[in-house]
């Protein structure tokens, strides 16, 4: 027996009101695969990409943030409309308040110097571990980018390696270097990244 | 806020997603179509309030209705505290062995004692397992056992 959607929704509307929603659910489709967004009413605190296990990321939210998780896809509504338009290179700077309780003292040292890199542009890991005044951290700052939990709006991967490489990418180098293309580009590149399924 | 989760709690998504029907049946057959909805929406908020306090996620279905059980109590006080505005139905009129209704059967369900009823509905309308029955009313295995057989041979009594 399921439920119909509008006990469902009148459910969603009343946690809402009493302010039970701790952080809210939605996906999205993108050329680089279905993202999974999720929003504390802070702001967002978690993007995943496909790639990645749903039940882990779930998980250590469920654990870190709250297990009051519930789709409410309207709450991600502005989050999802700026990715839309940032993926079509009608977008540059996203306006979109950030949540940034799982990421560490260091980490957000790094993750916020990391967000002034303007867009088409690039930064090494040296550059940003200089900036921050650990110039002999740029393992760390690796480290540090490679557990963003808010890939693409706060943009790890501009981030390279000196010397033209691009280094690595929690979504993997695919989604990194279509990232920049589309970046250097202001165009959405031609070919994705995404590898077609058959399911 | 410090927990002592082992496992993590799925998202309360996925409990709703899971449970929500079964919870809503067994409303149905308890408190009725016209105050199922509102039991059962007292029942989600008042989990979703909980459940990061919730230190047992083995079983998540008993947990909700252990829930779903108080408030269709508390429903039912409710409603017999108010005045009721028709007079039912004349019991006897609807009882046709032959095609008694799926709803005139949950009408004499509806009548057993409250163990016998909740018993009865958690095993058939919630198709749920002794265990589960015995963890959801707080009592033994046997004695859930007990009240589902003391309930059926009511209702076939009923309905002969």
């Amino acid at each position: 027996m399921t439920v119909d959607t509008e006990l469902t929704t009148r459910f969603l509307e009343r946690a809402e009101a009493a302010r039970l929603v701790d952080v809210a659910m939605a996906t999205m489709d993108s050329p680089i695969g279905t993202l999974l967004l999720l929003a504390t009413p802070r702001g967002i605190v978690r993007i995943s990409f496909e790639s990645e296990n749903r039940d882990e990321v779930l998980g250590e939210i469920a654990m870190r943030v709250s297990p009051r998780i519930l789709e409410a896809p309207r709450r991600l509504d502005p989050a999802r409309r700026e990715l839309d338009r940032y993926f079509t290179g009608k977008l540059r700077v996203f306006d979109l308040p950030i949540d940034w309780t799982l990421i560490g003292p260091f980490a957000r040292r790094v993750l916020r110097r990391t967000a002034r890199i303007p867009y088409g542009g690039v930064a090494s890991y040296g550059d940003v571990a200089y900036d921050i005044g650990t110039p002999r951290g740029a393992r760390a700052v690796g480290n540090a980018l490679g557990s963003n939990p808010i890939p693409v709006v706060v943009p790890c991967h501009r981030v390279v390696r000196t010397g033209g490489a691009i280094g690595g990418y929690g979504g993997g180098l695919p989604r990194k270097r279509w990232l920049l293309d589309l970046e250097s580009g202001g165009m959405p590149p031609a070919t994705s990244p995404v590898a077609a399924r058959s399911d | 806020m410090t927990t002592v989760q082992t496992t993590p709690l799925p998202p309360f998504q996925r409990v709703f997603d899971e449970h929500a029907g079964a919870v809503l049946h067994f409303l149905t057959a308890v408190v009725g179509v016209s105050e199922a909805e509102d039991c059962f929406q007292e029942t989600m908020l008042s989990a979703l309030r909980a459940y990061p306090r919730l230190i047992d996620a083995s079983n998540l279905r008993g947990w909700l209705f252990t829930i779903a059980r108080r408030k269709a109590i508390d429903a039912r006080r409710a409603l017999a505290r108010r005045p009721t505005p028709v007079a039912d139905p004349d019991p006897g009129a609807a009882l046709d062995p032959q095609g008694e209704s799926d709803d005139a059967l949950w009408d004499r369900v509806r009548d057993l004692p409250a163990k016998q009823r909740e018993a009865v509905v958690l095993r058939f309308a919630a198709d749920r397992s002794y265990e589960e029955i015995a963890a959801a009313m707080s009592t033994t295995q046997d004695s859930a056992r007990q009240s589902v057989h003391q309930g059926l041979k009511k209702l076939r009594r009923e309905l002969r």
